[in-house]
C-alpha cells in the first residue's frame, strides 16, 4: 500500500514542481525534450571505462536543477529507489573483468570496478535528466512537444488521458484497498483470490467509466478525432538556448573537460 | 525487468527505439482506421487502471513473496493488440518519466519487451488459437497462462539480448539467460494465473464486455501466417542491422546511431570515441558472449593499449582524477549556491 | 428556435438483460421551464436522461427536442441543443487542463479560433472559474470540478440543460453556490436528483418516476405536500418542509 501512496505523492509532487516559473520552466518544451535526448545519447555513448569525462555532464544537470528550482534531496531519493536493477546487473562487472587497468598509488583498480562505477554514474545522469525534464516541463507539455516532434496524435491523446485518469483510479484503487485492509485485521497481505476480486472489480468500474467518458465526449461533439489548441511558440531565445546546450553537450562529449581541467590545474601547480 | 539507460549502448537503444516508434506509428494508424471511437477513452482509463493495479501487491501462493500485475495480456484481451500496444507503451512512458523505471533511451527497449511480445506474439499466436471464439473456463485458463508465460519469457530474452549486445555489462549471455529465464518463468506463471483470474472474473460478471472485445478486435481474424512472416522479416532486419553494427569496426556501434536516427547532432561522438576506442579494442568486449574477450591474463594487451587510452596512462589518469574531483567540487559549490539563493528568496 | 420544447411520448426502453427500465413515459416541457425528475434508485431517471442527449435512441415511443425527433440522423443537432451535465465531473473533465476541457466542445463544432476563445472565456466567467483556466482537473475541489463541468457544457451554447445529480458530493457551501449559479440560468432545465431541497429552490415543476413510469407531474410544492404519493415512491418530504426538531415549527415555504 505504501507503494500506491508514494506513487500518488510522486505524481503530484513532480506535477507541482512543473508549475514553477523559472527560466528553465519557461523554455519551449520541445527544446527541453530534444536537449534531454541529446544528453542521454551523449552519456550512453561513452566507452564503458569512462568516468571522469562524464562528470561535466553532472555539472550541466546540477546547473539546470539549480536554475529550475528542483530540490536535490528529492532527486537523490528517487535515484536510490530506482537503482537496484542497474546496480544488480552492473555488480557482476568487477567479478568478471578483473584486469588491472589503473594504479592509484599502490592500489590497483580493475576494469570491472571502473566500468561498474561508470554504470552507476550513467544511471544517475540519465535518470536525473529525465526527472529534471518532467519536473521543469510537466507531463502535458512533454506530450505536446512529442506530438509536435512527430509522435502520432492518437498516442499523444492516449498519454494525456492516461495521465488524467491515473489520479482518479489510484484514488479509487486506494479506497478499495483500504476497505479490504480494515476488514482483514492481522492478515496484512493479500492472497490471490482477494486480489483478483479487488482488481476485477476495479477493472469493471474502469470499463464503465470509460463508457461514461465516451458519452460525455459524444455530448460535446466528439467524432473520433481529438482537437486541441496549439499553444507552443518557438522564440528566438529558445533557439539560442538550444544551440548553446547542444554545443555544450557535444563539447563535453568530444573533449574530456575534466581531464583538461586537471592538466591545467597541475600545470599551475608545477 | 525494466531495461535501464545505464546498460545500453546507443546502437542497441537506437535500434530498439526505431522499432518501437515504427510499431507505435503503425498501431496508431490501425486504431484510427478502426473507427471505434469508444476505444479512445477506454484505452486511456485502462492504461490508468493498469497503473493503479500494479501498485497493489498480492502474496504469491506457496512462496510467501509478493507480486503484482503486469497487465499486458489483460489489455490485449480487452482491447485487441493494436490498441493494447499503444496503451502499454503509454503506461511505460509515464513510468519512465515519473518513476525512473528505465530511461529515455531504454524506453524503446522496454516498450518492445513488454509490449510487442504480449500483443503481437503471445496474444495472436497463443491466446487466440487456444481460446478461440467460444471460450470455456478451461481454455481461457490455459490460453491466458501460457500466453502470460511465453510473453514474459520473450520479454526476459529481450532484456538479456539487449544488455549483452550493448556490452556495458560484462555478464555473459549464457549465465545471464540462465538467471533471467527461470525467474521469469515463475513471474510469467503468476502473471498468467492472475490474468486468467481477472479475465474470468470479468467474464462471469459481465460477459458482454469480452464479447464486445472479441467482436471488435481487428486482429481476431489476422492469419498466423501473416504475423509470422512479418515477425520473421522484422527479426531478420533487426538482427542483420545489429550484427552488422557489431561486426564492422569497433566504433560501428557508436556512430551507427547517427545513421539509424538520421539526426546530425548524434554524429558528434564519432571522432572522440574513435580515438578512445581504438586503443582498447583488444580488451573491450562488445559481445562478451561471443568470446571476443579472452585476454584477461595477457598483460601485453593492457600495455599495448596504454598510450592511446587516457585512463591507463599514468600521467593522464592522474589529471583525469584531479579534474574529476575538481568537477565534483564545482558541482557541490554550484548546488550550494543555488540553495543559498533559493533560501534568500 | 424560440420554443425549445422537450417532448417525450410513450418512451419505453428494455435493457439487453430483459429489465424494463422505462415503460411508457410521456411529458412535455416548454421553453424556460425548470423541471425536476425525482424517484427512488432504479426508477428510470438515468435511462430517461440518456435518451435526452441521444446516447440511447427510443426503442418505443418518441423523443422530440425542439423541432427534431430524436433519430440517428438528428443526434448531432440534438447534442448541440441539449447540454448534459454528468453525475461524476471526473467523467466529464477528461482533458489535461480546464481550458482544454471547456474548448473541447467548441473545437468539435469547428468554430474559428477567436470565437472559441470568446466562448471559453464567457463560460468560465459565467461559472466563476476564470482563475482555474490553466489548472489540471485533478487538482480541483469537488465544487470547482462541478462548476467547470457546467462551463464545458455552456461553451456549447445549448438551449436545454440536462443534469444528473448536480448537487451530489458537494459540501454545503459549494452546493449553495451551485444552486445560485443554476438559478441564474435562463435555459430550460431538467434536473434528475435526490436532493429535494434543491428542487424546492430551483424547480417549479416536478416529475415523479416510479418503476419506469410517471407517477406524478405537477407543481413541486403540491407534490411534496402529498405524503401518500411520496411514501409510495420511496421518497420523503424535503427537510425544509419538515418540522424543525428544535422549535417544532415548519420552515416550509407553502
Amino acid at each position: 500500500m505504501a507503494k500506491i501512496e508514494s506513487a500518488f505523492f510522486d505524481l503530484s509532487y513532480l506535477d507541482t514542481l512543473a508549475t514553477g516559473k523559472t527560466v528553465i520552466h519557461r523554455l519551449d518544451p520541445r527544446i527541453k525534450v530534444l536537449t534531454a535526448a541529446l544528453f542521454v545519447i551523449c552519456v550512453v555513448s561513452f566507452d564503458k571505462y569512462v568516468i571522469a569525462a562524464m562528470l561535466p555532464f553532472a555539472l550541466f544537470l546540477i546547473t539546470i536543477m539549480g536554475l529550475g528550482g528542483i530540490p536535490a534531496i528529492y532527486v537523490m531519493k528517487k535515484l536510490a529507489l530506482a537503482s537496484p536493477f542497474a546496480i544488480m546487473i552492473g555488480i557482476f562487472n568487477p567479478l568478471l573483468d578483473q584486469q588491472i587497468i589503473l594504479h592509484l598509488g599502490s592500489m590497483a583498480v580493475s576494469g570491472g570496478w571502473i566500468s561498474f562505477l561508470s554504470i552507476v554514474l550513467r544511471f544517475c545522469l540519465t535518470v536525473t535528466a529525465m526527472l529534471v525534464l518532467i519536473a521543469t516541463t510537466g507531463f502535458n507539455s512533454v506530450c505536446m512537444a512529442l506530438e509536435k516532434l512527430g509522435m502520432p496524435k492518437i498516442f499523444a491523446v492516449q498519454l494525456l488521458m492516461l495521465y488524467r485518469y491515473i489520479f482518479v483510479l489510484i484514488a479509487e484503487g486506494q479506497r478499495m484497498y483500504r476497505a479490504r485492509a480494515i476488514r482483514s485485521f492481522q492478515k496484512r497481505r493479500m492472497d490471490m483470490k482477494t486480489f483478483t476480486h479487488l482488481v476485477g472489480q476495479l477493472l469493471l468500474r474502469t470499463i464503465d467509466r470509460g463508457q461514461r467518458i465516451h458519452q460525455a465526449m459524444l455530448c460535446r461533439g466528439f467524432d473520433g478525432t481529438i482537437r486541441t489548441r496549439q499553444t507552443l511558440r518557438f522564440t528566438l531565445r529558445d533557439l539560442l538556448v538550444f544551440c548553446v546546450c547542444g554545443i555544450l553537450l557535444i563539447g563535453m562529449r568530444r573533449y574530456n573537460i575534466a581531464n583538461l581541467l586537471g592538466q591545467l590545474f597541475m600545470e599551475i601547480l608545477s | 525487468m525494466h531495461m535501464a539507460d545505464a546498460l545500453l549502448s546507443p546502437a542497441v537503444g537506437g535500434t530498439m527505439w526505431a522499432a518501437t516508434a515504427g510499431t507505435i506509428a503503425f498501431c496508431a494508424k490501425k486504431v484510427q482506421q478502426d473507427l471505434d471511437d469508444r476505444k479512445i477513452p477506454l484505452m486511456g482509463v485502462l492504461g490508468a487502471f493498469i497503473f493503479a493495479a500494479q501498485m497493489i501487491n498480492f502474496t504469491i501462493p506457496a512462496t510467501g513473496s509478493s507480486g503484482h500485475l503486469g497487465g499486458g495480456m489483460i489489455l490485449a484481451i480487452l482491447l485487441g493488440p493494436y490498441a493494447a500496444f499503444l496503451t502499454i507503451a503509454s503506461v511505460l512512458t509515464v513510468q519512465a518519466l515519473f518513476f525512473a523505471d528505465g530511461g529515455l533511451l531504454a524506453l524503446g527497449c522496454n516498450i518492445f519487451n513488454l509490449g510487442i511480445f504480449p500483443c503481437f506474439i503471445a496474444y495472436p499466436l497463443i491466446y487466440n488459437p487456444i481460446v478461440g471464439k467460444n471460450p470455456t473456463p478451461m481454455r481461457l485458463a490455459i490460453g491466458a497462462t501460457l500466453a502470460g508465460i511465453i510473453g514474459l519469457q520473450l520479454g526476459a530474452l529481450g532484456v538479456v539480448t539487449e544488455t549483452v549486445l550493448s556490452g556495458i555489462s560484462e555478464l555473459p549471455l549464457t549465465a545471464f539467460l540462465a538467471a533471467m529465464l527461470p525467474i521469469h518463468l515463475g513471474i510469467g506463471l503468476v502473471e498468467g494465473l492472475v490474468t486468467t483470474a481477472v479475465v474470468s472474473f470479468v467474464w462471469k460478471a459481465r460477459p458482454e464486455i469480452l464479447e464486445y472485445a472479441a467482436a471488435s478486435r481487428p486482429l481476431g481474424n489476422l492469419s498466423m501466417k501473416k504475423v509470422l512472416v512479418a515477425l520473421g522479416a522484422a527479426a531478420i532486419v533487426t538482427g542483420g542491422a545489429l550484427s552488422w553494427f557489431a561486426s564492422s569496426f569497433p566504433d560501428g556501434l557508436e556512430w551507427s546511431m547517427a545513421k539509424t536516427s538520421g539526426k546530425e547532432e548524434l554524429e558528434a561522438p564519432e571522432a572522440g570515441i574513435h580515438h578512445a576506442l581504438s586503443g582498447i579494442q583488444g580488451k573491450t568486449a562488445f559481445l562478451p558472449g561471443y568470446g571476443f574477450k579472452k585476454n584477461d591474463t595477457e598483460p601485453a594487451a593492457a600495455e599495448e593499449s596504454a598510450p592511446s587510452w587516457p585512463a591507463v596512462d599514468i600521467g593522464t589518469s592522474t589529471s583525469g582524477l584531479v579534474g574529476g574531483s575538481l568537477t565534483l567540487i564545482l558541482a557541490v559549490v554550484i548546488g550550494f549556491l543555488f540553495r543559498k539563493r533559493s533560501q534568500v528568496k | 428556435m424560440s420554443h425549445h420544447i422537450v417532448e417525450v411520448q410513450d418512451l419505453t426502453h428494455t435493457y439487453p438483460d430483459g429489465s424494463a427500465a422505462v415503460r411508457g413515459i410521456s411529458f412535455r416541457i416548454h421553453h424556460g421551464e425548470s423541471v425536476a425528475v425525482v424517484g427512488a434508485n432504479g426508477a428510470g431517471k438515468s435511462t430517461l436522461l440518456l435518451h435526452l442527449n441521444g446516447y440511447l435512441t427510443p426503442q418505443g415511443g418518441t423523443v422530440r427536442i425542439g423541432d427534431f425527433p430524436l433519430t440517428k440522423a438528428t443526434v448531432r443537432d440534438i447534442r448541440k441543443t441539449v447540454g448534459m451535465i454528468f453525475q461524476d465531473p471526473d467523467d466529464q473533465l477528461f482533458m489535461p487542463t480546464v481550458y482544454d476541457d471547456v474548448a473541447f466542445g467548441p473545437l468539435n463544432l469547428g468554430l474559428p479560433s477567436e470565437e472559441i476563445e470568446i466562448r471559453v472565456q464567457q463560460a468560465l466567467v459565467r461559472t466563476n472559474t476564470e482563475h482555474l483556466r490553466e489548472r489540471p482537473p485533478y487538482k480541483l475541489s469537488g465544487g470547482e470540478k462541478r462548476a467547470v463541468a457546467i462551463a464545458t457544457v455552456l461553451a456549447m451554447s445549448p438551449d436545454i440543460l440536462v443534469m444528473d445529480e448536480p448537487s451530489s458530493n458537494l459540501d454545503p457551501r459549494a452546493r449553495r453556490s451551485l444552486i445560485e449559479l443554476l438559478a441564474g440560468f435562463h435555459h430550460t432545465k431538467i434536473i434528475a436528483t435526490h436532493d429535494l431541497d434543491m428542487v424546492l429552490d430551483l424547480c417549479e415543476r416536478t416529475i415523479v418516476l416510479h418503476r419506469g413510469e410517471v407517477k406524478a407531474d405537477g407543481p413541486t410544492v403540491e407534490i411534496f405536500n402529498n405524503a401518500q404519493l411520496l411514501m409510495e415512491c420511496r421518497l420523503e418530504k424535503p427537510l425544509s418542509m419538515q418540522g424543525c426538531p428544535v422549535c417544532g415549527t415548519s420552515t416550509s415555504r407553502v
